[in-house]
C-alpha cells in the first residue's frame, strides 16, 4: 500500500475523533471508556499511517516532495490555491513526532484527567489539535499551513480555558490568543509580500524559485522573513511576544505538555526550516532570528531561575529551549532546529507529564485532607522521591537530557547548536556573543533544573503531616507514556549520531533533499578536531557544574512551605516577577490601549459620534423636518384641493405642452 | 351639430363645479359640485362621440354608474360626519391636521 498518498488519512483519524467525541460531550457525557478509546484510538491510527508515510519515503530517501491534492481550494484568477498536503522527508519527520508523542500525552491523560467532568469536551479538543497540528505540518502552501497555524492557536486557547470556571484561566487563555493574533498578522502580511513577489504560494514553488527570482540580501526577502519572523514569535513565544506561554500553564498539565512544549510552540521553529532558502538568502533576517533566539533563551532561563510553581518552571524551560532551536535556523543549522525541535518535544513532554503526575498525587492530598495549599507550589514538596520513585527516575533522565549530559538526547542537540553558532562566529564574530549566551543559558538550564528536581524530589517532605499518607505513585496508564517518553529521551541522540562518537548524522541526511537549497547558498562548517573537543568539553562541563550548584544551592538551606515563606528580596524578587514584563506591558500597551478604547473609541466614537449624530442625529433632524412638515396638513379638505387642482393643472400644462 | 358651443358649456358646467368645490363650506353643496364636474365631463364624451363612435357614449354610463356609488357612498360619509359633529361645515372636519 502507497502510504503517501493516503496521508490525508492521518489527519482525518483525528478529525473523526473530534467529531465523535464532540457528540458525546453533548450528549453523553458520561460515557468515559467510549471516550478514552476512540481519543486514543484516532491518535493510534494516525500514528500507524504516519510510520506508513515514513517507511514509504525511507525506502527512496532522496525523494522529491509527493504533494497530494485534495480539491481546489481558492481558484480565483491567477491565484490558485489547492487543499494539499506535501510530504516529504521535513513534515514525515513532524508527522511522527505529533502523532508519537501526541499519542502518548493522549494515553497520559486517561489517567490525568479521568474524574473531570469534561472528560469528553477535553479528548474532542484534543483531536481537533491534532487535526490542526497536523494540517499545519503537512500543508503544501502558505494558506493551507496557515490553517492549522490559526487552528492549533484556537485549540491552544480553548484548552488554556479549559476550567474556564475560573476568571483567571479564562484570562490566560485570552491573552494567548491575542498576543498570537498579533504574531499572525506578520505571517499574513508575509504571506501577501510573498504573492505578490512570486504569484504563487506553494511551497515547492516558492522554495525552488526563490534564489532566481529575490535578490541575496535585498530588501523584498528581508521583509518577507522578517515578517514571517513575527509571526514565529508568536507561536514559538519569543522576544517579544513570549509572555502568553507560562499564563499558558492554566490548562490542564497534558495540554501543557503538548500544545505548550512538544508540538504547537515548535511550530515557529518547522516555519523558519521549511522556508530555510528565503532565511538563508536573507543575512540580516536570520540575525536577527539567532539575536532574538539566543537573547530569549538566556532570558527566560534566567527567570525560571526562581519560579515556585514546578509548572511555570518547565513553562521558562520551553522558552529557554524555543529559543535555542531560533537560534540553531538562524545560525543556518536548520537540522540542528529541527533535530532540537525533537529530542525537545521528548524531554520536555517527558517533564511535564511527571509534574502532572507530581501535581496529580499533590492534588489529591490536598483533596483528601481538605487543604487549600497550592498543589503546584515546589516549596509544597520535598521528598517525594521515596513516593514516587518511578516519576522520579523519570524525571532524572528528562533532567540529564535537558541539561545536556552525554549520552542523553539533549546533548547532542544542544552541543550541534552551540557548535553551529560558534562556527558561525568565524565570519560574523557576533555569533561568538550568541555561542556564549547558549553556554551560560545551558548552566543556568543545568541549574533550575537540579533546583526543580531538588525542590520536588530530594530533602525532607513539606506537604504536611496528614497529607504526606495520601502521596503515591501515579497509575500505571500515567507512568506508561512516561517510561517511552523516558526511553526516547535516553536515546533520542541517535536520531543524529554525530560522526565524533561514531554516528552517521542520520538526521541530516535524511533531512538533506528539503535543506539543500540553503545549504548551496551557503554552507556552515562544523568546527572538527580539537576545537570539537573544546565545544563538547565546555558543554558538557557547563552542563555538570550547573547540575551541582542547582543542587548544593536547593538543599544547603532548609525551604520552608510557600504560606510561611518570607518574600524575595533584590534581584530574586526581580526575577520572581519576571523582570516585571507583563507589568510593563500592561502600563505600556494594555492600559493605553484600555483608555483609547474606553475614553475615546467607546464614549467618544461610539457613543458621542454613532449613538449621538448618526443615530439619534438622523431621529432629531427628521424630527424637525417633520415638525415643518407637519404645517402642512391643515385638515381643511379645501386646501388639499387647491393643491390637487394645482398639481392637475401642472400636469396638464406638461401633458399638452 | 355645433361641437363648440357643447364644449364650451361643458366648460362652463366643469368651472362652476370646480369653484363650487374650492369656495363653499357646506359639505352637501360641494358634493353636488362633484356630481356637477362629473356631468359636464358627461357631457364632453357625449359630444365627441359623435364624431369618434359609441365608445363615448359607453363611457359616460360608466360614468354615472360611478357616480351613483360615489353618492351612495358619499352621502353615507356625511349622514356619518354629521351625526357625530351635528355639523356639515367643512371647516369643523379637519381630523387629519397635522
Amino acid at each position: 500500500m502507497n502510504f503517501s498518498h493516503a496521508v490525508w488519512l492521518a489527519v482525518a483519524f483525528p478529525l473523526a475523533g473530534f467529531l465523535v467525541n464532540g457528540a458525546l460531550a453533548l450528549w453523553r457525557p458520561r460515557a468515559k471508556g467510549l471516550v478514552s478509546a476512540v481519543g486514543t484510538g484516532v491518535l493510534l491510527g494516525a500514528f500507524v499511517v504516519s510510520v506508513g508515510v515514513f517507511l514509504d519515503l525511507s525506502r527512496n530517501p532522496s525523494a522529491a516532495p509527493i504533494i497530494v491534492k485534495l480539491w481546489p481550494w481558492i481558484p480565483v484568477d491567477r491565484l490558485q490555491v489547492d487543499m494539499a498536503f506535501q510530504v516529504d522527508q521535513l513534515s514525515t519527520v513532524m508527522l511522527l513526532i505529533v502523532t508519537g508523542v501526541g499519542g502518548l500525552i493522549h494515553l497520559f491523560s486517561v489517567g490525568y484527567m479521568q474524574e473531570d467532568p469534561g472528560y469528553a469536551r477535553y479528548f474532542s479538543y484534543l483531536n481537533l489539535f491534532v487535526v490542526f497540528m497536523l494540517v499545519l505540518v503537512l500543508g503544501a502552501s502558505f494558506p493551507v499551513m496557515f490553517i492549522g497555524w490559526e487552528g492549533v492557536g484556537l485549540c491552544s486557547y480553548l484548552l488554556i480555558g479549559f476550567w474556564y470556571n475560573d476568571k483567571v484561566n479564562a484570562d490566560a487563555g485570552k491573552k494567548a490568543f491575542i498576543m498570537n493574533r498579533i504574531g499572525d498578522f506578520g505571517f499574513l502580511v508575509a504571506m501577501f509580500y510573498i504573492w505578490r513577489t512570486f504569484g504563487n504560494l506553494d511551497f515547492v514553488y516558492v522554495t525552488g524559485h526563490a534564489p532566481e527570482m529575490l535578490q541575496a540580501g535585498g530588501a523584498v526577502v528581508t521583509a518577507i522573513t522578517l515578517f514571517l519572523f513575527l509571526g514565529c514569535t508568536g507561536k514559538s513565544a519569543q522576544i517579544p511576544l513570549y509572555t502568553w506561554l507560562p499564563d499558558a500553564m492554566a490548562g490542564p498539565t497534558p495540554v501543557s505538555a503538548l500544545i505548550h512544549a512538544a508540538t504547537m510552540v515548535t511550530a515557529g521553529v518547522y516555519l523558519v526550516a521549511r522556508t530555510n532558502v528565503l532565511f538563508a538568502l536573507a543575512p540580516l533576517s536570520s540575525l536577527v532570528v539567532a539575536g532574538i533566539g539566543a537573547l530569549t533563551a538566556l532570558f527566560a532561563a534566567t527567570i525560571g531561575l526562581r519560579q515556585y510553581d514546578i509548572k511555570k518552571v518547565l513553562a521558562y524551560s520551553t522558552i529557554s529551549q524555543l529559543g535555542y532551536m531560533f537560534l540553531a535556523v538562524g545560525t543556518g543549522a536548520y537540522v540542528s532546529g529541527i533535530f532540537h525541535l525533537a529530542t525537545h518535544a521528548f524531554f520536555k513532554a517527558l517533564l511535564f507529564l511527571g509534574a502532572g503526575s507530581v501535581i496529580d498525587t499533590m492534588h489529591h492530598a490536598y483533596h483528601a485532607t481538605h487543604s487549600h495549599d497550592d498543589a503546584q507550589d515546589m516549596r509544597n514538596m520535598g521528598g517525594l522521591r521515596q513516593y514516587m520513585p518511578w516519576t522520579f527516575a523519570l524525571m532524572s533522565i528528562g533532567t540529564l537530557a535537558i541539561a545536556g549530559i552525554p549520552p542523553f538526547a539533549g546533548f547532542f542537540s544542544k552541543d550541534e547548536i552551540l557548535a553551529a553558532a560558534f562556527a558561525r562566529g568565524s565570519d560574523t564574530p557576533i555569533y561568538y556573543l550568541f555561542y556564549g549566551m547558549g553556554v551560560v543559558t545551558a548552566l543556568l538550564t543545568a541549574f533550575y533544573m537540579a533546583r526543580l528536581m531538588a525542590m520536588t524530589f530530594l530533602g525532607i517532605n513539606r506537604t504536611g503531616e496528614k497529607g504526606r499518607s495520601h502521596l503515591h505513585e501515579a497509575p500505571w496508564i500515567m507512568t506508561g507514556p512516561l517510561v517511552v517518553l523516558g526511553a526516547l529521551s535516553g536515546v533520542g541522540g541517535a536520531l543524529n549520531l554525530p560522526h565524533l562518537v561514531g554516528g552517521h548524522a542520520a538526521l541530516e541526511r535524511w533531512l538533506e533533499p528539503v535543506m539543500a537549497p540553503a545549504m548551496r547558498l551557503g554552507h556552515l562548517v562544523m568546527p572538527e578536531g580539537s576545537t570539537e573537543y573544546l565545544l563538547v568539553g565546555t558543554a558538557v562541563a557547563v552542563g555538570v557544574l550547573g547540575l551541582y550548584l542547582g543542587v548544593r544551592a536547593t538543599l544547603g538551606r532548609p525551604i520552608v512551605p510557600a504560606k510561611e515563606a518570607p518574600p524575595d528580596v533584590g534581584f530574586a524578587r526581580v526575577l520572581n516577577h519576571k523582570y516585571y514584563v507583563d507589568e510593563l506591558y500592561d502600563a505600556l500597551i494594555v492600559r493605553p490601549f484600555a483608555w483609547l478604547s474606553r475614553e475615546v473609541l467607546w464614549k467618544g466614537v461610539d457613543q458621542g459620534l454613532l449613538d449621538g449624530a448618526a443615530v439619534n442625529g438622523t431621529a432629531w433632524a427628521l424630527r424637525i423636518a417633520g415638525g415643518g412638515l407637519r404645517l402642512l396638513q391643515t385638515g381643511q379638505v379645501g386646501i388639499y384641493v387647491v393643491l390637487f387642482l394645482a398639481g392637475a393643472l401642472w400636469i396638464l400644462r406638461a401633458v399638452i405642452r | 351639430m355645433l361641437l363648440g358651443p357643447v364644449l364650451g358649456l361643458s366648460a362652463i358646467l366643469f368651472s362652476i363645479g370646480v369653484a363650487g368645490v374650492l369656495l363653499r363650506r357646506n359639505v352637501i353643496i360641494v358634493f353636488m359640485c362633484v356630481e356637477l364636474m362629473l356631468n359636464a365631463v358627461n357631457l364632453t364624451f357625449v359630444a365627441f362621440s359623435q364624431l369618434y363612435g359609441a365608445s363615448g357614449y359607453i363611457m359616460v354610463f360608466f360614468v354615472m354608474t360611478v357616480a351613483a356609488a360615489e353618492a351612495a357612498v358619499g352621502l353615507a360619509i356625511i349622514l356619518a360626519i354629521f351625526r357625530h359633529k351635528l355639523s356639515v361645515d367643512l371647516q369643523n372636519i379637519n381630523l387629519l391636521r397635522g
